[in-house]
């Protein structure tokens, strides 16, 4: 019993300065990466790192909607797929769709639904593909972000892009983008996705129990959030197109830009230091 | 807008765009009182109405557009054409400039078949009509097809027709343009090459101001480099 207690103590996700697991404060987002219009084929496409995240989303249409019976007189589908590659988690995935994709694929198509203008393409369908290489907690919210950098590339009409972050409760403090280890030891996660521009909600999920104190402490920790990463996908639907007139007359493409990545953990970490000693001991 | 200077301004959906004293045009939406973008695109003022031209975005046929399709499916009195749009476009027997007998289509044009066509119609449901009641209207034989994006398409023709002009006297070719984003270009080999590489550098920098200057550049040098490209 008291070993248990030990134990317990000692895998806190959370420190009494409010420190979390991987250095990050309670309000902390892990580092993000977006970019817009990476794949060819696609009409629109976009590729988000989210901490250990890697989301690829593309984007077609609008299509014409196959089958037919789907395809409604007044306006255009919106049709979203979500898969997690068989790699995208440490035991292998099953590949093909599950109840908890097909769910998420839902969601997903009903946020987006919201702000699609689908009245002006009736009898079409804009399909949306989210693709998880890597998952790390908060995919549903990393894909939804992809996604909409995706659809504005796509050149799809829409009220607003369409962000989205998760809050949750770890060792009883409410924190903002849950990792693995949190979303699996903690006490909830809640996901949501917002239309910045008008504060709409599209998403709103929970898995857990929150109070109702925590509960909007939750959704402010994810809407003060949601308003940087707004600001990063603009940025990336920016960087796609911006170009000066000498790059142009030049021919030359935009140099990529520098990934700013904060680092957060420890350069040396223990792999590195790991390496280190083996090196020591086989050296003379 | 025109000359030197950065590039023009891109605006992002849900961008503002202008308050109440400005009229939304296409791709802006109106909403509590200001104008916002709709699409990804760049943004222009024009007597009062703030319109936003999308970088990107699928072909939608508007009434009136000339479009290069290509023959999918036969029936005994039409013909199913490809325009690159999320519609089916169907171009029906007395809309041909020829005296098709029913059931007799498949001797005019086959599947595979490249046209040039007009829409005819569109209605609010997006039922597409096509018609080749035109001294424009034609089937293309020959020559060769390129794709562009749709967006693109205004760039290309230039202002009355500048760019198209130019990239035609300068290659020789013959070149057909269409609304949805469809080329059909025709000559010898090496202009009608070199009028493709044009058009792409069009495509490739849309955006840009000055490009008619930046084409004409182009050409010259590619002149240069390759000897004279045949003036057939």
């Amino acid at each position: 019993m008291e070993d248990i207690e030990h134990f317990e103590r000692e895998v806190k996700l959370i420190d009494e300065n409010g420190v979390r697991l991987d250095g990050r404060k309670s309000d902390d987002l892990r580092p993000i990466r977006i970019e817009a219009g990476v794949l060819r084929r696609a009409d629109g496409s976009a590729y988000v790192e989210w901490g250990g995240n890697k989301v690829l989303a593309a984007v077609y249409g609008p299509r014409e909607a196959h089958p037919r019976h789907l395809q409604d007189p007044a306006r255009a589908l919106v049709q979203c797929r979500y898969n997690m590659a068989p790699f995208s988690v440490s035991d292998r995935k099953r590949p093909g769709p599950d109840r908890r994709s097909v769910e998420i694929s839902k969601v997903i198509s009903e946020a987006f639904a919201s702000v699609v203008f689908a009245e002006q393409f009736p009898r079409t369908s804009v399909d949306i593909f989210i693709e998880v290489l890597q998952a790390d907690a908060g995919t549903r919210c990393a894909g939804l972000t992809a996604a909409s950098v995706a659809l504005a590339d796509a050149g799809v009409p829409m009220k607003d892009l369409v962000t989205s972050c998760a809050s949750g409760k770890i060792g009883g403090v409410v924190c903002l983008d849950l990792d693995k280890e949190e979303d699996n030891f903690g006490e909830a996660d809640c996901p949501m996705a917002i239309v910045p521009r008008t504060g709409e909600i599209v998403l709103l999920q929970m898995d857990g129990h929150l109070t109702y104190e925590e509960f909007q402490k939750a959704m402010d920790l994810s809407i003060g959030a949601t308003k940087r990463i707004y600001e990063m996908q603009r940025d990336a639907l920016r960087r796609r197109y911006s170009v000066t007139l000498e790059e142009i007359l030049n021919e030359s493409p935009p140099p990529p830009p520098p990934a700013e990545e904060p680092v957060l953990r420890d350069p040396t970490s223990e792999y590195e230091r790991f390496e280190a000693d083996l090196d020591r001991e086989v050296g003379p | 807008m025109e000359g030197r200077g950065p590039v023009r301004q891109i605006v992002i959906p849900g961008e503002a765009v202008g308050g109440s004293d400005v009229k939304p045009g296409p791709g802006t939406f109106f909403e509590g009182g200001r104008v916002y973008a709709s699409q990804l695109g760049v943004l222009t003022q024009r007597d009062g109405t703030v319109s936003v031209i999308p970088l990107s975005g699928r072909y939608i046929p508007q009434p009136g557009d000339a479009v290069i399709g290509e023959v999918v499916d036969i029936g005994p009195s039409h013909w199913l054409v490809d325009i690159n749009s999320p519609y089916p476009a169907p171009l029906h027997a007395t809309e041909s400039p020829w005296h098709v007998e029913f059931g007799d289509t498949g001797r005019f044009l086959n599947v595979g078949d490249a046209i040039m066509a007009h829409v005819l119609s569109v209605d609010e449901i997006k039922r597409i009509q096509l018609t080749m009641q035109d001294r424009e209207a034609r089937r293309l034989k020959g020559g060769q097809l390129l794709e562009i994006s749709p967006t693109k398409v205004p760039r290309v023709i230039g202002k009355q027709g500048s760019m198209i002009t130019l990239i035609k006297q300068s290659t020789g070719c013959r070149i057909y343009v269409g609304q949805n984003g469809r080329i059909w270009l025709d000559g010898d080999d090496r202009s009608t090459a070199l009028a493709a590489r044009a058009i792409k550098f069009v495509e490739e920098r849309a955006q840009a101001v000055g490009l008619t200057e930046a084409v004409k550049d182009f050409l010259a040098n590619a002149r240069r480099t390759q000897g004279s490209p045949g003036r057939a």
